[in-house]
């Protein structure tokens, strides 16, 4: 029993520091510099403390002490609990959503079971979906408690888009459910132990479709058409500034954290090394003794899934940093009249297949 | 649905969009009436920029109208330099020395350059597309680098005189040129990839903004957007001016006037400039750079210091300032947007009676709303950025 509360603890505590200590400040630092590799630029440099800049990774702490200093701008009219309330729901998703997603196998230690997912839930792929939906909420009342008429435009967007991709989402991924026949993510991650039976290789054309849905519905570039800057000012967030605003600017990158962990739960083996097997892993670090090697081993699958993630993040920046935006329309086309009918033509042709061959 | 939407009680918005907003750059108000996304009107507001160009020209003398041309489009002022010097030169009479008529050539396609560099990139940036603004930019800098040798400034040149030039080329500046247009083509291939065979790129550029000829030139139309919509009219082509006629260029020109056609256009231009200067700076002639006509264009320093002739009329020309003959005269030149003329009236005294400027991207606002009525808002973003308003040539 205190053995299973250490466990629990100890997987929110890392889940947490490692996606609010980690990935949200660093990738603000990572954005930066990586549009600036590609931009034959520099990039941020300038934070130092003294003569030390480490390549500018002190520009998170410098943006963080900036936003808590900031002025919390509430424009006249709007309406203020509203206003306030609608970070929160964008951001607590973006937190919550990754406690479904294993993070390494199930381990036998010093007796115990560990198995490395918060909440190993039997829906664990609903639960996702669940959450995601309600950071719409917190984007289309952004955009209507601001009263400015560009928030407004941009709430409305963000709605239209995120319903949209959310059911083009939801059936890109039927295909790859039933083959694996399980909602269960640790299970699926499970089952990808073997190469060649990653979910990329099994359901390509998934993967490329629920890729798509996922940029759209983290709106980010070429989907970013509900904060387009050109066009809305700052859509949704126009009127935010603060914390508030780096709640929402947080939950865009812990979007983009979730996201890639899904994709690589899903489609790219999950905790797994390509032509490595869990024994072989433990027949490996043998030498440590049976915890020690077992220890080991989870630390490799650790951090074996987040170097995937990290690939992944890598992914959708470079795509940021690449495309043009789309139009509004543009997207909704894309979504109702290429995606919805691929991810249905991805499902028959995957129900076929199983009904007559593999059964 | 039609008794759905009966009872369904919607208003159209009506939205301010500038004079600071994002898209509205060279500060310009656009007065949307949507319709959801749809824009049902939209009325074009100018003048944030004013600053009275033409009543500032009429007080100062000939001379001191220079530094207020670098300002009105001010992405490639040597160009605005060039035309009111010509039309100055044309109210007098002067023949400027063949020397003088290279270097003029070489600055105002090198500002070309740089003006549909920056564009292009502007519009690239404004789609989202980050990364090609930047190529664009460095190239531009590139650019500057060259006039900064040139006359010293980067935006505002202030580098021609009534008669001549402020200084002849420097030493090394062909050898320069050659160097930065290799990396020059480097970057606008790379940026041509980026773009132009962009599919997200494309469909937010095809068939948005497009415009009949007939309706373009009724408008008044000129520059790259006139040739995007087939209208093979280039004032250096079919007015030539300099020694435009002895260099070996083509004339792009599009189809269907859409922002594609425009990007397409200027992408093409930014080529044949460069073409141009290369050939003007091979047939560069030697021989002096300033008319031989101490009235109008003072002397060199040395003459001044030490000759007395010189000196008076150093000292009268600056103080009174030249005095052009009664007349009036205009002439136009090939600017980034098209057709800048310079319409100038002498009185035979010391100061313009009249400056007036026709500002290439002032008719091109002026069909914002037709190009406009029945797109969606978002369509605003490239095709405002390809008629390319620049607030200080549209507002002077």
């Amino acid at each position: 029993m205190v053995a299973d509360l250490i466990e629990s603890v100890a997987k929110i505590v890392f889940i947490f520091s490692i996606n609010l200590g980690f990935f949200a400040p660093i990738l603000g630092w990572v954005e930066r510099k990586q549009s600036a590799v590609m931009q034959d630029r520099i990039g941020a440099n300038r934070a130092n403390i003294g003569k030390f800049t480490i390549i500018g990774l002190f520009h998170p702490i410098a943006d963080a002490v900036k936003v808590l200093t900031k002025e919390d701008f509430v424009p006249a009219g709007a309406n203020k609990f509203f206003h306030t309330l609608a970070p929160f729901i964008c951001l607590v998703p973006a937190i919550a959503t990754f406690s479904v997603i294993p993070f390494g196998g199930q381990y036998e230690l010093f007796g115990h079971h560990v198995n490395l997912v918060i909440a190993d839930l039997d829906v664990g792929i609903l639960f996702v979906f669940a959450l995601t939906s309600l950071a719409t909420f917190g984007v289309v009342l952004a955009g209507w408690s601001s009263r400015s008429n560009w928030s407004l435009l941009g709430g409305l967007r963000a709605s239209a888009q995120m319903l949209s991709y959310e059911v083009a989402m939801g059936l890109a991924i039927i295909g790859i459910i039933m083959v694996f026949g399980t909602l269960k993510l640790s299970e699926i991650g499970a089952m990808q132990e073997n190469f060649l039976h990653w979910g990329i290789f099994i359901q390509p054309l998934g993967f490329i479709l629920f890729f798509t849905c996922a940029v759209a519905e983290n709106k980010r570039v070429p989907f970013d058409v509900p904060e387009a800057e050109s066009e809305l000012v700052a859509g949704y967030f126009t009127e935010y500034s603060g914390l508030k605003f780096v709640m929402f600017w947080m939950s865009e990158f812990l979007e983009i954290v979730t996201i890639s962990g899904i994709l690589t739960t899903l489609f790219l083996g999950a905790w797994h090394i390509p032509f490595v097997t869990d024994a072989m892993l433990l027949s490996f670090f043998q030498f440590a003794g049976p915890n020690g090697a077992t220890i080991l081993a989870m630390l490799v699958n650790i951090a074996t899934f987040f170097a995937k993630v990290i690939f992944f993040i890598w992914l959708q920046m470079t795509i940021r940093w690449t495309l043009p935006r789309f139009r509004y329309d543009q997207v909704m086309r894309l979504c109702w009249k290429m995606i919805l009918p691929l991810s249905l033509i991805n499902i028959s042709i995957t129900g076929l297949v199983l009904l007559l061959w593999i059964k | 649905m039609s008794e759905i939407a009966k009872d369904l009680h919607t208003e159209h918005m009506v939205i301010n969009m500038g004079p600071s907003h994002p898209v509205t750059h060279g500060t310009v108000k656009f007065l949307v009436t949507l319709d959801g996304e749809t824009i049902e009107d939209l009325k074009v507001e100018i003048g944030y920029l004013h600053r009275g160009f033409e009543k500032m020209c009429e007080s100062g003398t000939w001379y001191q109208v220079f530094p207020y041309t670098d300002r009105l489009n001010y992405v490639s002022p040597l160009i605005n330099n060039v035309g009111y010097a010509l039309a100055v030169e044309k109210l007098i009479g002067i023949d400027v020395p063949e020397r003088c008529k290279y270097v003029r050539v070489i600055a105002c396609e090198l500002s070309r350059i740089a003006d549909h560099m920056t564009n292009v990139a502007a519009g690239g940036l404004e789609l989202g597309a980050f990364t090609a603004f930047l190529y664009f930019v460095e190239a531009r800098e590139l650019v500057w680098d060259l006039i900064e040798m040139l006359c010293g400034a980067r935006v505002t040149t202030n580098y021609v005189r009534i008669g001549g030039l402020k200084n002849d080329l420097p030493d090394g500046f062909k050898q320069k040129t050659l160097e930065v247009f290799k990396r020059c083509r480097v970057l606008w291939s790379d940026v041509n990839k980026l773009l132009t065979k962009n599919r997200v790129f494309i469909d937010r550029v095809r068939d948005v903004g497009t415009m009949p000829a007939e309706e373009a030139i009724a408008y008044g139309f000129t520059g790259p957007c006139l040739r995007a919509c087939g209208v093979p009219y280039d004032v250096r082509k079919a007015n030539p001016y300099l020694v435009y006629d002895r260099m070996d260029f083509e004339v792009p020109i599009g189809e269907t006037g859409d922002n594609f056609d425009k990007y397409l256009v200027r992408m093409e231009e930014i080529n044949q400039s460069m073409r141009i200067v290369e050939q003007a700076l091979e047939q560069l002639p030697g021989g002096p750079i300033n008319v031989d006509m101490p009235y109008y264009r003072w002397q060199s320093k040395d003459d001044i210091y030490n000759r007395i002739d010189s000196l008076i009329f150093h000292f009268k020309t600056v103080i009174e300032g030249i005095k052009p003959p009664p007349g009036e005269v205009y002439l136009a030149v090939e600017s980034g947007n098209g057709e800048l003329g310079f319409y100038l009236v002498s009185d035979g005294s010391g100061k313009p009676y009249k400056c007036r400027v026709r500002p290439p991207c002032f008719p091109l606002t002026a069909a914002m709303p037709r190009m406009m009525k029945g797109r969606l808002i978002a369509d605003i973003v490239p095709t405002f950025d390809m008629i390319n308003m620049i607030g200080g040539e549209c507002d002077r």
